[in-house]
């Protein structure tokens, strides 16, 4: 500890207050009762909230998103976790330019990796654009993400527990199973939501790759040039980050109760 | 070690080698698609528009990744040396608003910013304007302000890591050794925690060069940025060998000399690997 910061504590408050206005707006306009999103305020509703479950289109979009995003994130942890493994517990021949590969995707702009499949989908091997297409992105973005929260856990805790195993005569993937997954089960449950959230909200990659099924940023874009259908939008998006926060919090939680039992840097995704 | 890697070989490697060959190529579709040409090249290299836009876009993105790295350093400085055991809370504090929608954290500023939004609601209350309209919308403020205000909580991340991993014994160190605290800072604390302002600019920077959702939404026509413009060939202009140019261009002139420069992002450094 250095000192106390004076005005550390108030810039904390005005940022944060900064982050969540705009998210407690859209709050706000979603209880509205009016279909343009401007002040004055005309009065409390729950129309939007009721219009919400006959809104199919929007619905059928959620559940696009669902199934891409639990399918993708399901790939990217066993991937990432596997990747972890391989990068914290061995040095291998190419393991800095394997490192720096699984970095690409956290930096490359969402664009290029877009068009880039794009075209490798389309003109390369031919397949026609589809869930499946936007599922198959999102692993590659998400591997990284899943790879560092892993890796950090793993990095937490000592490597004699495992040498202990296989001291006492376990193998190496009974190592694995019984001792190095049971402990990083949070990180993985962290990973998996992480990525899940990622895969939910990613849309300037996945319009490139997206069929005729919209996902629920795809649909969401299509409806912001109408503006009757805003009130519907904003509506969900009050219930969708309401819930988000709530898997946050949890993925976060499992996160911090992993990092509680080490000493391992912070580390970020 | 062979699953992820097939995989990012497959599906990361691949397309972009595969867009680097369709650069080549004189049309999207058909028998165009098969024939070598370098006329795209030719073509964005005679394009002084699309050049100019490569750069001030870059220019945005310098821009917004500063103003991001100001406005997130105190911050994570704060939670990193006064906010004790409440540290942790409120980092993910500040991380939630970044894993709420995109688009809709986009459309809000749409809402803060445009007629009757908050913004000239406000100024009208105080008597300061009359409804000003879309003046504070579509224009490139407002798509600085929504970037800036998007990639805060992820800026923060890594410079409130870098500050963790100081020594904190190197503090007592300059104190001992007579810094006064604003030297203290300049000298020790910032100098270690430059890896996190690196990564943390670099993280904002090269995904914003190459950003067209924002500058679409609340840019307008003046707002517009090289993204934008790529898009067009895909999605509209149907040019994709143009486009694959285009974002060739993107990756080798902006991003690949800061890739070099920066050692790749320290992105392992940075994970403890």
């Amino acid at each position: 500890m250095l000192r106390r910061v004076p005005w550390g504590g108030l810039y904390f408050l005005v940022l944060t207050a900064f982050l969540y206005a705009p998210i407690l707006l859209l709050i706000v306009f979603s209880f509205n009762d009016s279909i343009l999103l401007t002040f004055p305020l005309r009065g409390f509703t729950l129309r939007w909230y009721q219009a919400l479950f006959e809104a199919d289109a929007l619905l059928g979009s959620v559940v696009n998103s669902l199934m891409v995003g639990v399918a993708s994130s399901l790939v990217a942890t066993v991937l990432g976790t596997m990747a972890a493994i391989g990068v914290v517990r061995f040095r291998f021949p190419g393991r800095d330019a394997f490192l720096a590969l699984a970095g690409v995707p956290l930096v490359i702009p969402a664009i290029v990796l877009g068009v880039a499949l794009l075209i490798l989908f389309r003109q390369l091997v031919d397949v026609q654009l589809s869930l499946w297409t936007i599922g198959l992105g999102h692993v590659v973005i998400n591997i990284p993400i899943a790879m560092l929260i892993v890796a950090s856990r793993l990095i937490g805790f000592e490597d004699n527990l495992e040498e202990a195993a296989m001291d006492l005569g376990a193998g190496f993937w009974e190592t694995q199973w019984r001792v190095t997954l049971p402990m990083s089960l949070p990180a993985l449950l962290a990973a998996f939501l992480t990525c899940f959230t990622t895969s939910f909200d990613e849309y300037a990659m996945s319009v490139f790759l997206a069929g005729t099924d919209p996902t629920l940023p795809i649909y969401l874009y299509s409806q912001l040039r109408f503006p009757r259908r805003l009130p519907h939008v904003v509506t969900l998006t009050a219930v969708l980050m309401t819930l988000s926060i709530g898997v946050l919090f949890v993925a976060e939680w499992l996160r911090r109760s992993g990092e509680r039992t080490s000493t391992a840097p912070e580390v970020t995704a | 070690m062979a699953p992820p890697s097939l995989w990012l070989v497959l599906l990361l490697v691949m397309p972009v080698v595969t867009m680097v060959l369709f650069t080549f190529r004189a049309g999207s579709f058909g028998q165009a698609a098969q024939q070598f040409t370098l006329n795209n090249y030719a073509a964005f290299l005679q394009n002084q528009p699309f050049q100019s836009l490569l750069a001030r876009s870059a220019g945005v993105a310098a821009i917004v990744a500063l103003l991001s790295v100001v406005l997130a350093y105190p911050v994570a400085y704060y939670l990193s040396f006064s906010a004790g055991s409440r540290r942790f809370t409120l980092l993910t504090l500040i991380i939630i608003p970044a894993w709420t929608s995109y688009l809709l954290r986009v459309l809000a500023w749409k809402i803060i910013l445009g007629s009757g939004g908050v913004l000239n609601t406000v100024l009208a209350s105080l008597g300061l304007a009359a409804d000003l309209g879309s003046l504070f919308l579509y224009n490139r403020t407002a798509v600085i302000i929504t970037l800036v205000y998007t990639w805060i909580p992820f800026v923060a991340l890594p410079i409130y890591a870098a500050l963790e991993r100081i020594e904190p014994s190197l503090f007592e160190a300059a104190r001992d050794l007579g810094a006064r605290p604003w030297n203290a800072f300049l000298r020790v604390t910032l100098p270690l925690s430059l890896p996190g302002v690196i990564a943390g600019f670099l993280f904002v920077f090269i995904p914003t060069v190459g950003e067209y959702v924002t500058p679409a939404l609340v840019g307008g026509p003046r707002g517009i940025m090289y993204g934008n413009l790529v898009q067009d060939q895909f999605l509209n202009a149907l040019n994709w060998p143009m486009g694959s140019v285009m974002s060739l261009a993107m990756l080798l002139g902006v991003l690949l000399p800061i890739l070099l420069f920066s050692r790749f992002v320290r992105l392992t450094e940075l994970a403890g690997l």
